[in-house]
């Protein structure tokens, strides 16, 4: 039956049953009281990027390829190769930076890195009181271990471990082969100076 | 229908239409029309029953620095009959007081504020629009960005993270840099 | 300009004059920054130009800088609402030009990201037009409250809630384990009882009625000559929908419907947005159910040095929006030459002064309400 204000009614129906039922219905009470409590994000979240290191901070994954500084769509990453005193590159960063007020969390530095030392965090308390300088995260700040990959993201830092593994596997398996065949070279031919 | 050029031709009279292919995979063939000629063509493809494009989706800008004009690409759909799109290309040269070709609002209403952003953005002069003036930049700005020899001007205050030729400009502008930045990588 | 009453004529007519405001850039119900410049002849509208490019950003230009991958974030900024059909334009679009296969699983995931990303935006378009109209946060609330599950969901399948990033060229960057399409039926059971409920409070509400029909409206001729497309568009009677025409990805085995209205007001805005929200969950089931195992990338497509052949090409796809088309013109190189969106917000512009001419102010927040512009969008 239709009666003047019917729709009203009908709307202020489902405002009241909402209300009162979110005093005792959990799925209607949609709100959480941060920062006390903190709704925990899932595992593939992703905030900013941090390197990774496996045994020590003094010896990262990263070998300052640059193929990150490159190829990152903001140019937030800022790359120096640390040099011996002859000027020889050591395959590791000297300066790391990552200005994380350009950074624009795209992940295309992670897909991108050969090495798998660079992987994205997902922390997102990371406010700063000044304005120049202070939201450049650089290599100490970004430097996290391996067991702190694996506390944050299980699954994925399971699958690069496994990766690394068969990689670093396959390469013993191979130099093992390279020194077979030399030593299976050296014991056929005769040895020098037994002729005549 | 899709009209081919020799339809074209022979439907406006005195009009040069130029077929200008696109990637192999694409197969989204342009006709270059020329510019005397634009308004009556794209009048013909509006009210032709066989083709009806009576749906302007996309006008776009085109700065071809190297070989010296600017080109501005119209893609056509019909609603009624449901095929496209129709590519028209026009070119115009790349000198200022040169730049202009006509303008298309008066068959399509949609182009009138693509047509403004191609006038802002690349300094093309539409005859015969209603309302050309600036749309994205604000009215007193001079000079069109968008054209391939546009250089910004160097007002750097802080730069974070500077590559290449900002890096370059930068500390020629004297802007702050961050500490890393400024470490220079012993040869 | 108030006279003193000894300056009254004594026929009782009082001078007036037109008065222009410019409802600025900072409001509240401007959808963005985004400024209208009304002539007003009391409260009745007379005149109206839209103002743009608060938020320029000047993405085409970033983009000849970029290698044809590091364009994908930015298009996730461009209507920040839709991410994941942006990306998917801008895919959709390279791959044509490069003549790319996307292996069948991947088409089912992109349908999925689409029509989830189309159910929010329309769930927070309707939000907002009813904001605009006065009702002070209620549906706009309900509605966040659905779409905060959706973003949960691409915040689980993604890594990020709105700026997904998540579209490859030639498939999608991660693939959907059992967990996460639990999670996607899931929300796609729960829609219907939430659109029933959200239907309730509106479609027959006498303020509603009283304040959104008969305001704005679009007649057809004007909207095809106006290249007017999605929702807009087919509220005034055009029906033509880029998924039934172009058949792109596997809307052509898909079985939905394309809602049409009749006058083309306010309120037909509104209605047609919760009809095709209906038939996004009709689509969902049934992708849902078939979602083929696969590959979820195609092979030959390399991350780093892609590089497209000569040549130039439009790929378009059927935003939430309306037509989001991209143009691309590659000169061989790992950078495009030209790189042209083309965004459905700034088009439906053109024909905000013919639908406001002759309604209040009022009217004309909620004409623009209902355009349902995203300022990333029209400014790029």
């Amino acid at each position: 039956m239709n009666y003047p204000g019917k729709g009203l009614v009908e709307g202020l129906a489902v405002t009241a049953r909402n209300f009162v039922g979110s005093y005792f219905y959990k799925d209607r009470l949609t709100t959480v009281q941060y920062p006390e409590e903190r709704i925990q994000t899932p595992e593939n979240s992703r905030t900013f990027p941090f390197l990774v290191f496996d045994e020590s901070p003094d010896k990262p994954r990263c070998t300052a390829c640059k193929i990150c500084e490159v190829e990152c769509p903001p140019k937030c990453i800022y790359i120096v190769m640390d040099r011996d005193d002859k000027g020889k590159p050591l395959q590791r960063p000297k300066a790391f930076d990552i200005d994380i007020s350009v950074c624009m969390q795209c992940q295309i530095c992670v897909e991108v890195c050969p090495f798998e030392s660079i992987k994205m965090d997902n922390d997102y308390e990371k406010s700063k009181y000044g304005r120049f300088n202070d939201l450049v995260q650089r290599l100490p700040d970004l430097l996290k271990s391996n067991d702190y990959y694996r506390q944050i993201k299980p699954v994925e830092a399971a699958e690069v471990d496994a990766k690394l593994k068969a990689e670093a596997e396959a390469k013993a398996a191979k130099k093992a082969a390279a020194v077979a065949a030399a030593a299976a070279k050296a014991a056929a031919t005769p040895p020098a100076g037994s002729a005549t | 229908m899709i009209p081919t050029s020799e339809q074209l031709c022979a439907a406006v009279p005195g009009a040069v239409i130029e077929i200008v292919p696109s990637t192999p995979a694409a197969t989204q063939p342009a006709m270059l029309v020329d510019r005397e000629h634009l308004v009556a063509v794209a009048r013909y493809l509006k009210n032709e029953p066989s083709c009806q494009l009576d749906f302007c989706s996309c006008v776009t800008g085109v700065d071809y620095l190297a070989k010296g004009f600017i080109e501005i690409v119209y893609h056509l759909y019909s609603v009624a009959l449901k095929h496209g799109p129709v590519v028209l290309k026009v070119r115009a040269p790349r000198e200022l007081n040169q730049c202009h070709v006509p303008s298309l609002t008066t068959v399509w209403r949609g182009c009138e504020f693509q047509e403004r952003e191609a006038f802002d953005l690349y300094g093309v002069k539409f005859d015969g629009h209603p309302d050309l003036r600036r749309i994205l930049m604000w009215n007193e700005f001079t000079d069109h960005p968008m054209r391939k020899d546009y250089v910004p001007p160097a007002d750097y205050e802080w730069e974070p993270t500077p590559h290449d030729e900002v890096l370059k400009r930068t500390k020629a502008a004297g802007g702050i840099m961050p500490p890393s930045a400024a470490v220079e990588v012993k040869k | 300009m108030i006279a003193a009453p000894s300056t009254i004529p004594a026929g009782g007519a009082i001078t007036t004059q037109l008065l222009e405001v410019s409802i600025g850039p900072q409001h509240p119900s401007t959808h963005g920054v985004f400024r209208m410049d009304v002539v007003l002849d009391g409260e009745v509208v007379r005149a109206l130009k839209p103002v743009v490019g608060y938020l320029h950003r000047n993405h085409e230009q970033l983009a000849e800088k970029m290698s044809w991958l590091g364009s994908m974030p930015y298009t996730d900024r461009l209507d920040y609402f839709n991410s994941m059909s942006n990306n998917w334009a801008y895919a959709l679009a390279v791959e044509k030009l490069a003549g790319i296969k996307v292996p069948e699983r991947a088409e089912y995931i992109r349908v999925i990201m689409a029509e989830l990303s189309r159910l929010q935006n329309h769930a927070s378009a309707i939000g907002f037009l009813l904001q605009d109209c006065g009702a002070w946060g209620t549906p706009l609330l309900y509605a966040f409250k659905e779409r905060e599950k959706i973003l949960d969901f691409f915040e689980t399948v993604s890594g990020s809630r709105m700026m997904c990033n998540y579209f490859r060229f030639g498939g999608v960057r991660v693939d959907l384990n059992d967990e996460m399409l639990a999670m996607a039926r899931k929300i796609v059971a729960e829609f219907p009882k939430f659109l029933d409920e959200f239907e309730k409070l509106m479609t027959t509400n006498e303020v509603v009625l009283a304040r959104c029909q008969r305001v704005g409206i679009l007649p057809k001729e004007l909207a095809i000559a106006g290249s007017i497309s999605g929702p807009v568009a087919r509220a005034s009677g055009v029906e033509y929908d880029i998924r039934k025409v172009d058949k792109y990805g596997v809307y052509g085995q898909l079985e939905f419907g394309v809602p049409v209205g009749a006058v083309g007001d306010v309120y037909d805005r509104y209605y047609i947005r919760v009809l095709e929200m209906r038939e996004s969950v009709k689509i969902l089931q049934q992708v849902l159910r078939d979602i083929p195992a696969g590959p979820m990338q195609a092979v030959e497509v390399k991350l780093r040095g892609f590089k497209i052949p000569v040549g130039d090409g439009y790929g378009r796809v059927e935003g939430p929006k309306g037509e989001l088309g991209f143009y691309l013109v590659s000169e061989g190189g790992p950078k495009p030459y030209r790189y042209h969106i083309r965004p459905p917000s700034f088009i439906n512009l053109t024909v905000l002064e013919d639908m406001c001419v002759g309604h209040k102010v009022a009217d004309a927040i909620i004409i623009l309400g209902s355009i349902d512009i995203v300022l990333g969008e029209v400014d790029r």
